[in-house]
């Protein structure tokens, strides 16, 4: 972070002026947050001339004394994580296929391919699942598994690509110069490199890919949000769908917190590897990799995140 | 292909809410990003925050989830708007701490002796940011933020999930009414979806390629 660059470091009046306005941020906040919580809270006149409790009232939170509620819930998370499981492992291993074909020597498998890839990456998830789901009567696990690791799968592979792209000529010279051939050389010498240092880029898509399960929602698969939001919202009627939004919330950030902290352990752990610890801190980084990097990274918004 | 033709007028409605979702989240996405992106990097601390905590928290939470929000509890909260606007305050909120990502990293990528020499010459903060920092690194933040608005274009399809008619509406609808021809109508939507993501990504692709060799 350049903050420190920035700005000098503040005097007695600059730190009193700061200070002033971080009180008066945190007072708005807190005000935000009251106002949010009390407008929740508030029991609202309902059209029959009932008064419905508030968000926070006890009659809207009873259902989770019930433990067949957390089975269901946690009936709903395990199958997230199953259907994110397999996407990813299908996403890997179609990451590293792309990457291969695209890196190919003949224009006849590198040019298709890269078509392909434009087309998977420019569509959406959504309408991708829609279409497995449709055109192939897969079932909404399929669906949901293959459209996830055929997206998330290209994304990784451009990654992997840029990875292999911004390696040292040489690598793959020493390799072939060696005798090993030019797929031998590709598989053990350039891509373990590549995976090596795009990981802390694959584990955020992987991110991305847990958080896009979640589109199972629109297309029948019933993970956890949909479990929540839909099966157990309609069984137990629309009064507690606020408190099954808010359980539903605070479990997907657990797990996509979770994990976003594993993706910056590793990119800090691959960091200080390349830099060859404390002593060679002020070796640049190679700017061709941080490109890539960089590329690669901002590809994710959402769905690709996006 | 018969179907797509007949029912052009229906995909071109369709599109025509996707671009509207698209720019009109797109501007306020941006301007979104730009305001917590300068809170990240300002010098008051509850500001710097506050950026981070709001970044962490929506980049983790799934669209879905966000949309969710937007349609059916902020109309508890006495939100009465149409379910367009709901769509479109949900994806510019999602978008926007990609957008604040994506410029932070910009700033963060020029290097550090510019900023340095800027404050020696006894620029202030906006002066170091306005005039030194940021016309600099807008290049490198031109490339990362056309793929966030390609990403944005792929997300509006999920509001066709909350109840905005949208291309992905269209194409679910059409693919319900002809159960026969399936394919040709989701490609139909897909080739919608590529008019906008292909040629951005390619622009993206060209500025990115001219600019490393610049450097």
């Amino acid at each position: 972070m350049s903050g420190s660059v920035l700005f000098d470091a503040p005097g007695p009046k600059a730190r009193r002026l700061s200070l002033t306005l971080s009180i008066i941020v945190g007072v708005l906040i807190l005000a935000g947050l009251y106002w949010l919580y009390s407008v929740l809270a508030a029991p609202r006149p309902s059209s029959g001339g009932i008064t419905l409790p508030g968000m926070f009232h006890p009659s809207r939170w009873d259902v989770f004394t019930n433990p067949e509620v957390w089975t269901f819930i946690g009936a709903g998370v395990l199958r997230t994580l199953q259907a994110a499981g397999a996407a990813a492992v299908v996403a890997i291993v179609l990451g590293v296929v792309f990457a291969l074909l695209r890196t190919a020597k003949t224009a006849w498998i590198r040019v298709p391919t890269t078509v392909v890839l434009e087309f998977v990456r420019g569509m959406p998830v959504l309408l991708m699942m829609l279409f497995i789901l449709l055109a192939f009567a897969s079932g909404a696990y399929w669906a949901v598994v293959i459209a996830l690791g055929l997206y998330n799968g290209a994304i990784i592979g451009e990654a992997l690509r840029a990875g292999l792209a911004a390696l040292p000529r040489g690598q793959r010279e020493a390799g072939l110069s060696l005798g090993m051939r030019e797929l031998q050389t590709r598989m053990l010498i350039e891509f373990p490199q590549a995976f090596r240092q795009m990981l802390p880029i694959i584990v955020a898509q992987l991110v991305v890919l847990l958080k896009d399960t979640s589109l199972g929602f629109i297309v029948g698969y019933p993970e956890l949000l949909r479990s929540t939001m839909n099966n157990l919202a309609s069984f137990y009627g629309n009064r507690y769908l606020f408190s099954f939004f808010a359980v539903t919330l605070v479990i997907y950030l657990i797990m996509n917190l979770t994990l976003s902290f594993i993706a910056r352990w590793l990119s800090k752990r691959t960091d200080s590897a390349r830099r060859g610890g404390k002593a060679g801190k002020d070796i640049p980084v190679d700017p061709a990799l941080a490109i890539a990097q960089a590329s690669a990274a901002a590809r994710q918004a959402g769905q690709g995140s996006i | 292909m018969d179907v797509i033709i007949d029912n052009l007028p229906r995909y071109l409605s369709g599109f025509g809410m996707t671009l509207q979702l698209l720019v009109v989240a797109g501007i306020a996405a941006l301007i979104l990003g730009t305001i917590i992106a300068t809170m990240r990097i300002s010098p008051v601390p509850s500001l710097r925050v506050f950026g981070a905590v709001y970044t962490e928290l929506i980049r983790n939470t799934p669209l879905t989830l966000v949309l969710f929000f937007c349609a059916l509890i902020l109309p508890y909260l006495g939100a009465r708007l149409d379910y367009e606007v709901f769509a479109m305050i949900g994806l510019s909120v999602y978008t926007s701490p990609f957008v604040a990502e994506a410029l932070r990293s910009g700033i963060n990528g020029v290097p550090i002796g510019q900023a340095e020499a800027a404050r020696s010459l006894g620029l202030g903060f906006g002066q170091t940011v306005g005039y030194v920092v940021f016309p600099q690194a807008f290049r490198m933040v031109i490339p990362p933020l056309i793929n966030v608005i390609i990403a944005l274009t792929k997300n509006t399809s999920v509001a066709g999930g909350f109840f905005v008619v949208e291309l992905f509406t269209i194409g679910k609808e059409l693919a319900n009414a002809n159960g026969n021809a399936v394919v040709a109508v989701l490609l139909g939507v897909a080739t919608f979806y590529l008019l906008i993501t292909i040629p951005l990504g390619i622009f993206a692709g060209r500025l990115e390629k001219k600019w490393v060799v610049a450097r």
